[in-house]
């Protein structure tokens, strides 16, 4: 909402402040300051003045005419000039050599056209009036020349530009902005809307309310004679520009400017156009509409139309019909003003895209009481300034509507705050709102209670429950422009506010001790330290992937992950799923990265994958907001959203330990991918069982499956090279995926005994077949070498011609110690060769050189 | 020994005695290396040593004479082995002094062999404000990223066709109709915790939230919230400022000043926005005539979350009676808080995942 402070200064009588000032107070008050715009404080030496001579000057490319100009000095001023919409005695606007105007632009005497031009005529544009103008400002015959054209036509301005939050739709208007500046400076508040209105003689054009539950007011005025060519006048378009609107016409910018005076949204019909009763009512099937914006729109049956026998002629409160347009001959016009459902305005706005002046107000509250006002105010404008006459009839079709009330105990406002405010500061600032307080418990009106700016209608049995009860009760009816205020704690918002929030103590509530972090939320910060201290970067990519992305992978057609959750709206159509896997955000922004020059990169996230169940009901339910779900109804929710478990992965390219001054480095692998998994599971106290695994995207041949005791939790090792292509990722790219939520949180770790015993050591070398899982070697070793065996460690891989033909030979340290006493050679022999002989029996593995 | 005497050694004449003396002394100070010094210590203090052999025949000496003959020779051995000693301490100080400069190595190479990670900003400031509220006695709530509509708007009191409803540009999943969309805030696990949780609830919950701006340098589609929540008997608004109050300054140090002013939304009621004073111009740019300030637009504060009293109509939709519970919830961007507290300018650095944007962060942020 732009409100011009001249505008706002006609209603309130402001103290001699700033733009800053009055901003600061409105910004507190809840209507927030978004920009402050300043006009004309630059704009020096324009003055009135009379052509009194023209020469049209030949021989240019356009009309070129050398004038003589009367300003109220001694001698006429010579100025040359390009426009022909005046002639001699016209009164214009001319700025002076040393004027400057709008943007800085300075006038100086200087020849032109081979002429001296001593000054300039000015447009409405050059005095930054109107956007463009089509020539110069013409001024009435009567304006004193000489006079300063600035102080004469109120250029000089400040513009607030304030955000109007959706609750208060009444601060769409001058009214209302100058209503909250009254309350916030103390002083007296002058209603624009409160006009004497005449008696009324008949109907102006019949008109019916056809459903109840679209509009409860319906109001028409009517003006015959108008004059067709009747310009806006100058202050008009003034304030229309700076208020954000383009003038157009006299009927329509009186309309516009009505509407940003009190709120009421307007729509005038060309009367010669309308044709029979109109009727407000909703859509039928099939019906269709051409609005001013020259779109055909298919109504639904849901939209609220004024309708006449040729059908609809405006979405109410929307825009208008093409049909029944004001035109530039327009003589007799027919002014609407209405309160429409606003809920019903804001589906209609939303369902056709269509956002206007008119709809942004309705769906957010418009004066119920402003109809009757804001016609007349209308008529006698266009009367006024466009000749026309007032006729002496008024349309008034309307609803019975329950007020409201709402009982509050008096402290309510003081329990909410925290802070003690007096009886009588509540009734008045309830007042200065705009509300009715009587004392006591009124009885409560029939017919429900009102419908609230959201258009929820408060049930019998919620409003029971939202009642707040206590001593000294006051019942409040809030003004008809605050139609937001239905519940107790709106009321207190009020008071609250009106105090001002910077009157709030600051308090810490105690809170009752909490738990801590749960063992899960320590895990996940463990897992990320664990990995960025492990040379991993962690990103954070966006969760939409697409099935390009699965393809890139190689999933197979069956693979779960195809199962994606899809948008509706995606932001991109390459990627309208929800990601079942980190791996497609983590392997492209490894690309990113490698496309801004990093060869050695290894990266991480941690967050969800989106797994919809095969057989998930395809909706979830809209509950009612008036109880607590039942559990059979939380059940639902359960069932229809996806399953979002918390996974971990990461990927790696390029060296993993660097090559440098002390010479070549390791490239990262399938082992680090691998032990990246491992440290992951470390962090949950797990030790992972690693089987080899074939599985899309990795290495058919280089890939692990990962298990936490049998249950399988994610995979590692190096890229398919398909994939790698695919991506277009560094070749031997490698990456792990672990389901984090599959990983039972930690159990606290038990205390080892340690034993200060001397180790006895043995090493062991095994030829196994070549296709032998070391980690079954390994497990053979542990569990053949019993309790006393302290450690098994592999040293060595040897797969050449002494392990003979399709084996490998593996060794092995292992260390064994006892708790209670010095192991015997005869009791660490029996431990080796038992389990060596347990690694023969599994597996057939001999003892090298044996 | 040729000599050798038992009543009458050589050695035991008191000027054979000073001479083996000198001759010792005159060896150890030449001694060169610690080698040549362990020579000279086998020669002139070893058992065959002049000295040694003379201490040897002290008992043969007639008893008069034992004690001045052993004095001497005592003499000249504590003589001797002081010499030994001191010698030995300067020839290895000179050996050590050698080796450790041979030994000197350029401690100005790099070593960036095993570099470390990184956690990103926006993780940590989360469980940085998480550890801040935990210290409050709060607790960490969670909930699904794809979330049922009714615990995203309509729980909230945002009903279907409220107008802040379309302010939020929301992602639907699978049909508009589904009842499924990615939550556009954190508020709705207010809902979840109010319904899983005894009462009295406090309640901090950070995470990812959707809508559907296009990323640009201060938007970005997918960015992270923190809720927080507290519902007990007798909370009032005072309680909200100072729990703000508090995390502003632990946010962002000591002395940050804060302003609450009135704004709107469906799930409070009174609500509030949370302003800080703008840390670039400290509120200077507001006053006309002042350089202008692009970070607060001039307006010398700064937006940094909303916040209020929870509306009556949301505990009642969570069971909760407001005439005995009432309580607060805030909610704050992750992303703002990032880039006031750290001068991130650009939203997009946040989310390509360029590790020279991250790599300065961290463990902790």
């Amino acid at each position: 909402m732009k409100v011009p402070l001249s505008w706002l200064r006609e209603y309130v009588d402001l103290p001699p402040v700033t733009a800053h000032e009055v901003a600061d107070k409105l910004t507190a008050a809840g209507l927030k300051l978004e920009a402050i715009a300043s006009h004309g404080h630059d704009l020096k030496n324009v003055v009135v003045g009379k052509v009194i001579e023209i020469e049209e000057l030949t021989g240019f490319k356009k009309p070129i005419r050398h004038c003589l100009v009367e300003v109220g000095e001694a001698e006429p001023r010579e100025i040359v000039c390009g426009a022909t919409n005046f002639g001699i005695g016209a009164v214009v606007p001319v700025a002076l050599p040393g004027a400057v105007l709008p943007g800085g632009f300075e006038i100086a005497s200087r020849k032109t056209y081979g002429r001296l031009s001593d000054g300039m005529i000015c447009s409405e544009a050059e005095l930054g009036i109107a956007e463009s103008s089509p020539g110069i400002l013409l001024l009435p015959d009567d304006t004193p020349l000489g006079a300063d054209v600035v102080e004469l036509l109120g250029l000089r301005d400040d513009v607030l530009e304030l955000e109007i939050t959706p609750d208060c739709g009444y601060a769409l208007s001058i009214r209302g902005v100058a209503r909250e500046a009254a309350t916030a400076f103390g002083v007296p508040f002058r209603d624009p809307a409160a006009l004497e209105l005449p008696a009324a003689e008949g109907v102006t054009h019949p008109a019916e309310i056809g459903d109840p539950t679209a509009c409860d007011r319906f109001v028409l005025r009517a003006v015959s004679g108008f004059d067709p060519s009747a310009e806006s006048p100058l202050w008009m378009r003034v304030r229309l520009t700076r208020a954000g609107m383009r003038p157009v016409s006299l009927a329509v910018d009186v309309t516009n400017y009505v509407m940003l005076e009190l709120g009421q949204p307007l729509h005038a019909f060309d009367r010669n156009t309308l044709q029979g009763g109109i009727v407000v009512r909703r859509a039928l099937p099939g019906e269709r509409l051409e609005t001013l914006d020259h779109v055909t729109r298919d109504l639904a049956e849901d939209d609220i139309l004024i309708t006449d026998d040729s059908g609809a002629i405006g979405l109410a409160g929307t825009m208008g019909g093409l049909s029944t347009e004001i035109s530039g001959s327009t003589t007799d016009i027919v002014i609407e003003a209405a309160h429409f459902s606003a809920t019903g305005v804001a589906r209609m706005s939303r369902r056709h895209n269509l956002v206007s002046e008119a709809s942004k107000r309705f769906e957010r509250g418009v004066d119920r009481e402003l109809p009757l006002v804001a016609s007349w105010r209308a008529v006698q404008l266009l009367t006024e300034l466009g000749d026309g006459v007032a006729e002496p009839g008024v349309t008034h079709a309307q609803i019975d509507v329950a007020p409201v009330s709402i009982t509050i105990p008096s402290g309510h406002p003081a329990r909410v705050a925290g802070v003690p405010y007096s009886r009588e500061t509540v009734v008045t600032r309830l007042e200065q709102v705009g509300c009715r307080v009587v004392d006591g418990v009124a009885p409560a009106a029939e017919g429900g209670r009102g419908v609230a700016a959201t258009g929820v209608v408060t049930s019998g049995d919620l409003a029971a429950k939202l009642a707040v009860t206590g001593d000294d009760p006051i019942t409040v009816y809030p003004p008809s422009w605050r139609p937001d205020l239905t519940d107790p704690n709106d009321l207190a918002e009020e008071v609250i506010r009106l105090e001002g929030y910077d009157t709030l103590p600051s308090v810490l509530p105690a809170a009752p001790a909490g738990a801590g972090l749960t063992e899960t939320q320590r895990l996940r910060r463990r897992v990320g330290r664990s990995l960025a201290l492990s040379g991993y970067v962690e990103v954070l990519s966006y969760p939409f992937i697409g099935a390009r992305d699965l393809d890139h992978l190689q999933l197979p057609a069956d693979d779960d992950r195809r199962r994606a959750t899809r948008l509706v709206n995606p932001l991109s159509e390459d990627e309208p799923f929800m990601r079942t896997t980190l791996l497609p955000g983590l392997l492209k922004t490894l690309v990113r990265n490698v496309g801004r020059g990093f060869t050695d990169l290894a990266l991480f996230e941690t967050g969800l994958v989106y797994r919809p169940g095969a057989d998930a009901p395809e909706t979830a339910p809209i509950l009612t907001v008036e109880r607590r779900p039942t559990d059979e109804e939380l059940a639902l929710f359960a069932a229809a959203l996806p399953e979002q478990p918390v996974r971990v992965a990461a990927v790696l390219a390029g060296e993993f330990e660097r090559s440098g001054w002390w010479g070549q480095g390791r490239a990262a692998t399938w082992a680090d991918a691998i032990e990246a998994a491992r440290a992951v599971a470390r962090e949950a106290g797990v030790t992972l069982d690693i089987r080899a695994d074939q599985h899309e995207p990795w290495h058919p041949g280089r890939c692990a499956a990962l298990y936490a005791g049998e249950i399988l939790v994610g995979h590692a090792g190096e890229l398919h090279p398909r994939v790698v292509e695919a991506f277009g990722l560094p070749k031997r790219t490698a990456a792990m995926e672990l389901e984090l939520s599959r990983l039972a949180a930690p159990v606290p770790v038990q205390t080892p005994s340690i034993s200060a015993y001397p180790v006895a050591t043995q090493d062991v070398a095994l030829i196994v077949p070549a296709d032998t899982p070391v980690s079954s070697v390994e497990a053979a070793l542990r569990d053949g070498a019993g309790d006393l065996l302290e450690s098994v460690r592999l040293f060595d891989v040897y797969e050449g011609a002494q392990a003979g033909e399709g084996n490998k030979s593996l060794a092995y340290t292992l260390r064994f110690r006892a708790t209670d006493r010095t192991l015997t050679a005869d009791e660490i022999a029996a431990a080796r060769d038992a389990a060596v002989d347990l690694a023969a029996a599994r597996i057939g593995a001999r003892l090298r050189g044996v | 020994m040729s000599d050798y005497d038992p009543v009458e050694v050589t050695p035991l004449h008191a000027d054979e005695l000073a001479r083996a003396e000198a001759d010792a002394l005159a060896a150890i100070s030449s001694a060169a290396d610690l080698d040549e010094l362990k020579q000279v210590r086998l020669a002139h203090a070893g058992d065959r040593s002049p000295i040694a052999l003379a201490n040897r025949e002290i008992g043969a000496l007639p008893p008069a004479a034992r004690a001045e003959a052993g004095k001497r020779i005592g003499a000249a051995r504590r003589a001797v082995g002081e010499a030994l000693a001191a010698r030995q301490t300067e020839l290895e100080a000179e050996r050590d002094a050698r080796v450790l400069v041979e030994e000197t190595v350029d401690v100005t190479l790099p070593w960036d062999r095993a570099p470390r990670g990184a956690r990103h900003p926006l993780t940590t400031l989360q469980e940085r404000i998480a550890d801040c509220f935990v210290a409050m006695g709060y607790e960490v709530a969670e909930g699904p990223e794809l979330e049922a509509e009714w615990f995203n708007f309509d729980a909230l009191n945002i009903a279907p066709d409220h107008p802040a409803r379309s302010d939020h540009d929301t992602f639907f999943v699978e049909s508009v109709k589904s009842g499924k969309v990615l939550r556009t805030q954190t508020s709705p696990v207010q809902i979840r915790a109010l319904l899983e949780r005894p009462l009295p609830v406090y309640v901090i919950s950070p995470g990812k939230v959707f809508r559907t701006d296009e990323l640009d340098a201060t938007h970005t589609p997918v960015f992270h919230q923190v809720e927080g929540l507290a519902i007990d008997k007798g909370l009032t608004m005072a309680h909200l400022k100072g729990t703000l109050d508090r995390f502003a300054e632990v946010m962002f140090g000591e002395g940050i000043s804060t302003r609450f002013r009135p704004n709107y939304f469906p799930f409070t009621e009174p609500s509030a926005e949370m302003d800080l004073r703008c840390f670039v111009c400290r509120g200077a740019s507001a006053v006309p005539g002042n350089p202008p300030c692009r970070t607060c637009k001039s307006e010398g504060w700064i937006e940094w979350g909303g916040c209020g009293m929870v509306n009556p109509r949301v505990l009642i939709a969570c069971g909760v009676d407001p005439s005995v519970y009432s309580g607060f919830a805030f909610g704050m961007g992750i992303e703002r808080t990032l880039m006031f507290r750290h001068n991130a300018e650009d939203m997009r650095d946040m989310v390509e995942g360029d590790i020279r944007f991250t790599l300065p962060f961290g463990m902790e942020v």
